[in-house]
């Protein structure tokens, strides 16, 4: 079965941009992303605000792993979230929005939640 | 839960000994059958005797206190600062100072011992003092604050270790001696020799086979006056010539005392009176008045057990004992005078490294009686714990080696004090999970007092195989010195050559930061230089400290706290150009508040073309060297402290480290620069400068120690370029000097005596290699912040979003206070709500 993929896109930036394995805050109209590129050359989109301190500084932690799972470590506590889902792995009641994104003609692209 | 049944036991006095009887009776006695009454005299409860020099190096009051929480309800009861001075027998009741009345069933005797004092006319002048109590302690430090000198009469155990407390608080010091060596009751004539030699070393001057005559007063401080007509003038006078039981209980109720005091008991540690115990150094048991903690216990043990109508009895003690001074390794054990019949000694001497070690053996050699170490005495805690065994070894192979751990057997005793077997420690291992040198002290309360054992005790958790893990994090099995080490002797210089090679997965927090952190200490480039610029926290990110709502600070360097009105102009124009709020920090220089990301990059342009470069606040790496005004300017200096603090700081600017590292220096000894206080701190003296090291303010403080005194500017700066390299090579992840030092006494006895080893004597031989690394950090030091200006590349990361590179983040909102902006918080119910709080991420 094929579906039809409904959701708006909205461009950001060129992908090579995107640093390997560092964050970056995009403005998507008064939504902010942050866009993480991992060292498999995937890229994922989760909200940008720290939902622990309020701030909008996820983009700016350090992406690693824990076990398999991709993460970002927020800057400002360190807790740690699943960039593929948005959840806190130390604190798994909490999650962070997790935005479409994909890559197009070298561009990233990303859609609302 | 008092009942009619109950009995009354009387403790008088509450020091370690009487203590730990209440708490044996505690124990053994659930069902409550007695009631205590503990009367002391001393304002405090029990506190740490043993430890109590360290209550001058920063430890307080209440960290010495030995009394656990609980102890004390309605069933037993403390009365502080109130001595029984009345003892009716026939009544049976006490009387104390205040009139209080206490009728008891049992009465234990618990009342230590005083200093000795020798009858020399002038002894009782203001400036002559004891070393027993908190409050001793307070006097000293308060008249050394007012003057240089010091002598210690008495040159055993006590008073070499309150000797190196006078040297600790700034004071010269001379130690007298009557005996013609040091520590007469525990070295022989050759180990004094060597001990003389290293005390001196310490910058202990050391008068030996000298007896005072008198003491006089004399231009405002005291004069003693020898048997062979010299003198000294000092500004103070501690006496420790031994300790005198204080038995004036006994005496004036017609209990039996020993010939030269002491409250004669029983092997059941009873008095003649049948209701009446005496226990600690107030008691004379088996024929002799014991000075240490353990014999106490013991007796404490014994009357526990009695009192509930046990019949244990004390046995003969150890008399073991260790030197607590630093850098001089001290310790007898045993028979070390070869007082057994026919025992035979064999002596292993080497002036030259200043040690000298003896074993006293059986005359067929084939068992340990005792012996003494001076100089290194690492052997220590394995070789007493075989005294009375078959020898392991060739007597001359257990000198050189000491023995193997593994020959203890499991009733061998590795904690004397606590009284503590190989054997249950390897149960607490085993069987309750305990994993570290901590748990071991809490299960089994090894370890806890004089804590010679703990280095055993940790070969002993090795061997078990539990040692805990020192993996940096789950993507690396090695520690932090181990992977420096690893990166130090390899070409590898990025993490992903790194994690390939020596990890697994794309690391974390934990030791992405570490490895750029190891990097930078190597000099591998710019922070922010291709991979390396991914490993970095926010901080370092953006070179600047992140605040709650996601704004930045920023410090420029202002190297001693030394500021010329020019510049402190363009910070305040900075400041108001871009809206910044403006602070002095706690560290002598000003932080600029409120800068979002894209303005970094500007007002740093502005900073730098004014001739300021980046302060590293947001680093693990030197941050500031605070300084007084010294000699310069204050009428009391003593040398330019301000001067020094300025080349210190520019010298280690932007050395990177396992955490940041905090500097000062005070030009005299009234410290207003707080150096103590500080991760290596210098004060000045008459004859140059005196090193601390290890001090820390933040979360656990600690005053930094006295590490080398005296010293030229030349030698100093030497001997911190080795501390600091040896520091950024070894210490753990988030380690401050203060931990680094502690953990390096948990494994080598003693950390700073090991710091001197490795430092001054260059025992590890690594002294050249260390000076070296850190040459090169000077020679190849540059501003960070001027590189990355100089940088376009790096420049284009200073952006709020990478599709609206100016566009301010519109979540930040600032309010007015005070004249200046602040975040707009949900205290006054302005902005985002926050949800957690800010957690310390400090590692101990
Ligand atoms: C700005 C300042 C407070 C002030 O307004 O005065 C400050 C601010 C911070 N301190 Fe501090 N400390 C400041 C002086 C101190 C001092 C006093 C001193 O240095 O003389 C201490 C105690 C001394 C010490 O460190 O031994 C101090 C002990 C700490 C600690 C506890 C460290 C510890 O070993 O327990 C932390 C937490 C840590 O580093 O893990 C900390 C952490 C922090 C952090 C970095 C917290 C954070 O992660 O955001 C703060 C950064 C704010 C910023 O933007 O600069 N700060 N902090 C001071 C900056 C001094 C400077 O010029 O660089
Ligand atoms: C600086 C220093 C370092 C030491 N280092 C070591 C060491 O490394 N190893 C070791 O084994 N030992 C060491 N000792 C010795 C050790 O501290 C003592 O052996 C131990 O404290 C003895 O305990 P105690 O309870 O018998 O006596 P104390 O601790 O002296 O307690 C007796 C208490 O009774 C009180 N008291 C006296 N008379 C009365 C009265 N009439 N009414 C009420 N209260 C009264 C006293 O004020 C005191 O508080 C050291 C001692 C000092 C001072
Ligand atoms: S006390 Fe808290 S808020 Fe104040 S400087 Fe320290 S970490 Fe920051
Ligand atoms: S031997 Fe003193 S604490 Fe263990």
């Amino acid at each position: 079965m094929t579906m039809l993929d409904v959701r708006t896109w909205t461009a950001v930036c060129r992908y090579d941009l995107l640093q390997p394995e560092r964050g970056a805050a995009a403005l998507v109209g008064d939504v902010q992303v942050a866009l993480f590129r991992t060292h498999d050359g995937a890229v994922h989109a989760l909200s940008n605000r720290d939902p622990f301190s309020g701030a909008q500084v996820l983009s700016r932690g350090i992406v690693g792993t824990r076990g398999d799972v991709p993460t970002v470590a927020s800057p400002m506590h360190k807790q740690v979230f699943d960039l593929r889902t948005g959840v806190c792995l130390d604190e798994p009641d909490t999650a962070v929005a997790v935005f479409g994104v994909r890559v197009r003609d070298g561009v990233v692209e990303v859609s609302s939640p | 839960m008092s009942t009619n049944h109950q009995r009354t036991l009387v403790v008088v006095g509450n020091g370690m000994v009487g203590q730990r009887l209440v708490e044996a009776l505690r124990q053994r006695d659930p069902q409550r059958r007695w009631r205590i009454t503990v009367l002391a005299e001393e304002p405090r409860p029990a506190y740490d005797r043993v430890a109590l020099t360290s209550y001058l190096t920063g430890t307080s009051a209440a960290d010495l206190s030995v009394v656990p929480d609980g102890c004390y309800d309605d069933d037993c009861v403390l009365h502080l600062a109130d001595p029984v001075d009345h003892l009716d027998r026939d009544a049976r009741t006490v009387t104390t100072a205040s009139g209080r009345v206490v009728a008891y069933d049992a009465l234990v005797v618990a009342t230590g011992s005083v200093p000795f004092v020798p009858p020399v006319p002038g002894a009782d002048l203001d400036g002559c003092f004891v070393y027993r109590t908190i409050e001793d302690l307070d006097a000293i430090r308060d008249r050394a604050a007012d003057t240089g000198s010091g002598v210690v009469v008495g040159g055993g155990l006590l008073g070499l270790e309150a000797a190196n407390a006078l040297l600790s608080l700034g004071v010269r010091t001379s130690v007298v001696e009557f005996a013609p060596r040091l520590m007469p009751a525990q070295v022989d004539q050759g180990g004094g020799e060597v001990l003389r030699r290293k005390i001196q070393e310490l910058g202990l001057e050391a008068r030996l086979a000298t007896a005072t005559e008198r003491i006089e007063a004399a231009d405002g401080g005291l004069r003693m006056v020898f048997a062979d007509g010299s003198s000294l003038d000092t500004g103070l006078v501690v006496f420790s010539a031994g300790i005198r039981p204080r038995d004036e209980l006994a005496r004036s109720s017609g209990l039996e005392v020993g010939e030269r005091g002491g409250i004669v008991v029983d092997d059941g540690c009873r008095t003649a009176d049948p209701a009446i115990w005496a226990i600690g150094e107030c008691a004379l048991v088996r024929g002799r008045v014991y000075g240490l903690v353990a014999p106490g216990y013991d007796m404490a043990e014994v009357v526990a057990d009695r009192l509930v109508g046990g019949d244990a009895v004390f046995a003969e003690a150890d008399t073991s004992t260790k030197l607590k001074l630093l850098g001089v390794d001290v310790a007898s054990f045993g028979d070390a005078h070869g007082a057994t019949p026919d025992a035979l000694e064999v002596v292993y001497a080497d002036p030259v490294a200043g040690v000298y070690k003896k074993l006293v053996v059986t005359d067929d050699a084939a068992e340990l009686l005792g012996g003494v170490l001076v100089g290194d005495a690492s052997a220590y805690a394995a070789l007493r714990t075989m005294v009375g065994r078959p020898l392991t070894d060739t007597p001359e192979r257990l000198l050189m080696a000491g023995p193997a751990t593994s020959d203890l057997g499991d009733d061998a005793q590795v904690c004397s004090c606590q009284n503590v077997t190989a054997g249950s420690i390897r149960g607490a291992i085993r069987d309750q999970g305990c994993a570290d040198v901590a748990g071991i002290k809490a299960c089994t309360r090894a370890g806890t007092v004089c804590g010679s054992c703990v280095p055993l005790i940790k070969t002993l958790l090795t061997q078990s195989g539990v040692v805990a893990s020192t993996a940096l994090c789950e993507h690396f099995d090695l520690s932090r010195a181990e992977l420096f080490d690893v990166v130090r002797a390899t070409e590898l210089r990025t993490f992903s050559e790194i994690i390939a090679g020596h990890g697994r997965g794309r690391g974390c927090d934990i030791c992405k930061p570490a490895i750029a952190s190891i990097l930078a200490s190597l000099g591998a480039g710019h922070i922010l230089d291709g991979e390396q610029a991914t490993l970095q926290d926010t901080n370092d990110q953006f070179l600047a400290n992140i605040q709650r709502d996601g704004t930045y600070s920023v410090v420029p360097r202002v190297p001693g706290g030394e500021l010329t009105p020019e510049k402190l102009i363009v910070i305040g124009e900075v400041a108001r150009d871009f809206g910044l709020y403006t602070k002095i920090t706690g560290g002598q220089r000003i932080d600029l508040l409120g800068a979002r990301v894209e303005q970094l990059p500007a007002i740093w342009r502005r900073l730098v073309d004014a001739g300021f470069e980046s302060g590293h606040a947001y680093g693990k790496a030197l941050r500031t060297v605070k300084s007084c005004v010294g000699s310069t300017w204050c009428r009391y200096g003593v040398q330019d402290s301000t001067s020094l603090a300025i080349m210190m700081e520019l010298r280690y600017r932007g050395l990177r480290a396992p955490h940041k590292i905090k500097c000062g220096v005070s030009g005299c000894a009234r410290e207003c620069a707080e150096a103590r206080g500080k991760d290596f701190g210098v004060i000045a003296s008459e004859n140059g400068w005196n090193l601390y090291v290890g001090g820390n303010g933040g979360f656990r403080p600690r005053h930094a120690e006295l590490f080398a005194s005296d010293l030229s500017t030349q030698e100093l700066v030497r001997l911190v370029d080795r501390f600091m390299m040896f520091y950024v090579r070894t210490a753990d992840r988030l380690q401050r000097t203060a931990a680094w030092i502690e953990a390096l006494t948990d494994e080598h006895g003693d950390g700073l005596a090991y710091l001197r080893r490795v430092l001054v004597d260059d025992e590890l031989g690594i002294c050249a290699d260390l000076d070296a690394a850190l040459e090169r950090h000077v020679g190849s030091y540059t501003d960070e912040w001027a590189a990355v200006l100089a940088d376009e590349e790096k420049l284009g990361r200073f952006v709020s979003f990478v599709n609206a590179p100016d566009a301010p983040d519109p979540s930040i909102r600032f309010v007015t206070e005070r004249g200046q902006i602040r975040p707009a918080t949900p205290v006054s119910g302005d902005g985002p709500p926050v949800v957690a709080g800010p957690t310390l991420e400090v590692v101990r």
